[in-house]
């Protein structure tokens, strides 16, 4: 087991393409690391050169206190599930999950016991006879996750591993890695366009947007306060309301009347833009204290909450998460209120944080 | 994800049953498609009989008229003379097909030896300028033999490389090289590359993941363009008739021909060299029609 510490990572692709502009990780042993970002962000990229099978341009990998810059991705000592589970198609679950430690030249009983352990551990006994053409989806994931443990490595490099399985087995074999993960104490680092995956299953996510890292934090600080309008408008779902405000007598004031809580230390003289998450706004009767008057264009009721989009008379409108048991018909006159504590504020030229 | 050929392959004839509305209404229509069909059929395979039909007549039955249908001699005189010369020894033509089996084994073989790594470099890697460097391979095959037969009779005097079986190896070679490298690709594009990553992380060189995961899923697409390629070479007509001219060089197409154009033609042995010359890529088709049907239908099918 080990860390990962990746510095001034830079891939420029001959075709002149840049993947990676410049990322800097530093992942803790034995951490479930999250890489997020929309496709094209350089997270697979980064996340290749880490096992080796891209080479960077420039900057320095290394995985516990060896630099691996020039090892090839065997000697790494990593184990990748990929997104395609990449399992053998000529070969039984047996000896697909067999395959990495008879290249390692290990002595038979000692391949048959590891074989055995992993296949215990994902529950895989009865599927040990089976070809990869012979197993769902889930099945298949389940076996390239074992063949990644049974070779005991200092970290796991997951490439997306669930976007091809359907909803319901996803959120199952989310539970399943989190839990492996936490029982093996094996650093991992996860990659995934899929916020939701990011926030449920990341000791730590980094953001990533052009090649370039825009937040590291826990899942509670990124969704808390997104360092970038990017990372606000990317994390979340629906994700936070950008209202452009302005200061006026320590008051910080949206489009049309709405009052919000101002952080301290908010800047002069910038146009500022606050990110307000939908469930720190509220939809009230009209005329509602500190409300300002607002008309409800849809409402999507997804059963254990609605979300409410509103016209306020501010530049775009705004998404209000509020429990089912409020209702307002479409096209109602509303009241439209901030509820929650100072929202996180940002410069509209930098795009950046600044209170 | 996983190219399968047997899912390919293996269901057989497909049983098609029309609903019995179109059943009844039908029968005139089926008799309809059934004669149209025999017609095609006739006119379609006619030659090919005809061909077959005049290699084992006497050549006076071939002369005769009315032509002889049914009621002739049975001969094989032909196809001895097709390969024993009249005095005794090999014919010219037998050394003629040798020759073809060469040059077209020879030349499909380096095609697909150069090809199939060059589509997988293709495939798998970023290169500067990708698009212009397939279209420029591909651009060599725009032109037709004969245009550029001229200046390739002009450099090949200069090099010494007129009438010899190397030139024709290497000219066809040139030709089929490209073919493979566009057809192939597709195949590869096919094959996921995530097989070859797991191996490289399991212990394996990049050569060596290739052609221990890839390759062996290939192998219907190699066998597929691998008989495109020989057909080519095997059939080659211009180059061959320009740049070769002596009998013991000289490929099978420009030897046939060959035949025709004397005094007299005997076109029983026409007929019965044609058909030697037509077998070879016939039976090597049939061979490898498994995995033909399942190359071409594999490669036309776009995720």
């Amino acid at each position: 087991m080990a860390g990962i510490e990746v510095t001034a990572l830079h891939k420029r692709y001959p075709d002149g393409t840049v993947a990676v502009e410049h990322v800097d990780l530093s992942i803790g042993d034995g951490e479930l690391f999250v890489m997020l970002g929309p496709s094209g962000c350089g997270k697979t990229t980064t996340l290749r050169a880490i096992a080796g099978l891209e080479r960077q341009t420039t900057g320095d990998i290394r995985i516990g206190d060896t630099l691996v810059n020039d090892l090839p991705p065997a000697e790494r000592d990593i184990a990748m599930v990929f997104q395609f589970y990449a399992l053998y198609p000529h070969l039984r679950t047996r000896d697909n999950l067999a395959f990495p430690l008879r290249a390692e030249g290990l002595p038979k009983a000692e391949v048959r016991e590891r074989v055995d352990e992993a296949a215990r551990l994902m529950r895989l006994i009865p599927l040990m006879n089976r070809r990869p053409r012979q197993l769902s989806g889930g099945e298949q994931q389940r076996v390239a996750l074992a063949r990644a443990l049974v070779r005991r490595p200092r970290a796991f490099l997951m490439d997306e591993p669930l976007t091809n399985l359907d909803a319901e087995l996803r959120a199952d074999m989310r539970t399943e890695i989190k839990h492996l993960q936490g029982e093996l104490g094996t650093t991992m680092v996860y990659v995934t366009h899929d916020q939701v995956e990011a926030m449920s299953l990341g000791h730590r996510i980094a953001i990533l947007n052009r090649g370039r890292v825009e937040q590291i934090g826990t899942p509670l600080e990124v969704y808390d306060r997104p360092a970038s309008l990017f990372c606000a408008a990317f994390v979340g779902s629906p994700p936070m309301n950008l209202i452009e405000v302005e200061v006026a007598d320590g008051k910080l004031c949206g489009q049309g009347g709405l009052a919000l809580a101002p952080p301290p230390g908010l800047p002069r003289d910038r146009r500022l833009v606050a990110g307000v998450r939908p469930e720190a706004l509220e939809v009230a009767e009209p005329g509602a204290e500190r409300s300002v008057p607002a008309r409800v264009v849809s409402a999507e009721w997804l059963g254990d909450e609605v979300i409410y989009v509103v016209d306020h008379g501010g530049q775009r409108d705004v998404r209000v998460r509020m429990p089912s048991t409020v209702r307002f018909a479409a096209d109602a006159k509303v009241g439209l209120r901030h509820t929650g504590g100072a929202p996180a504020v940002y410069d509209v030229r930098t795009e950046e944080l600044v209170a | 994800m996983a190219v399968s050929v047997n899912e390919a392959v293996s269901p057989g004839p497909v049983q098609d049953h029309p609903p019995p509305a179109r059943r009844s209404s039908g029968r005139g229509r089926a008799m309809l498609e059934v004669a149209l069909l025999t017609v095609l059929a006739v006119v379609m395979l006619f030659p090919v009989l005809w061909m077959i039909e005049t290699s084992i007549k006497e050549n006076r039955d071939v002369y005769a008229v009315p032509a002889k249908f049914f009621d002739f001699e049975v001969t094989l005189d032909h196809y001895r003379d097709v390969f024993i010369a009249s005095g005794g020894g090999r014919s010219a033509l037998s050394v003629s097909f040798l020759n073809s089996v060469i040059v077209a084994g020879v030349s499909t073989v380096l095609a697909t030896v150069l090809g199939v790594p060059a589509a997988w470099a293709y495939s798998r890697f970023t290169l500067r300028a990708k698009k212009d460097q397939l279209f420029f391979i591909l651009s060599t095959r725009f032109m037709p033999p004969v245009v550029v037969v001229v200046p390739i009779f002009l450099m090949y005097r200069y090099v010494g490389l007129i009438d010899t079986a190397l030139g024709l190896i290497l000219i066809y070679t040139a030709f089929n090289v490209p073919f493979t490298i566009w057809m192939m690709k597709g195949f590869v594009d096919e094959v996921p590359a995530e097989y070859e990553d797991a191996a490289m992380l399991d212990g394996y060189t990049r050569l060596q993941a290739f052609r221990k995961f890839t390759l062996p899923l290939l192998v219907p697409g190699i066998a597929a363009t691998a008989v495109f390629a020989l057909i080519f070479s095997w059939n080659e007509f211009v180059f061959a008739i320009f740049l070769t001219s002596s009998e013991n060089v000289r490929t099978a197409p420009p030897a046939i021909a060959g035949l025709i154009g004397g005094t007299t033609v005997d076109w029983g042995l026409v007929a019965a060299s044609s058909v030697v010359f037509a077998l070879p890529v016939l039976i090597f088709a049939y061979l490898v029609r498994k995995h033909l049907v399942a190359g071409v239908t594999l490669g036309a099918v776009r995720r």
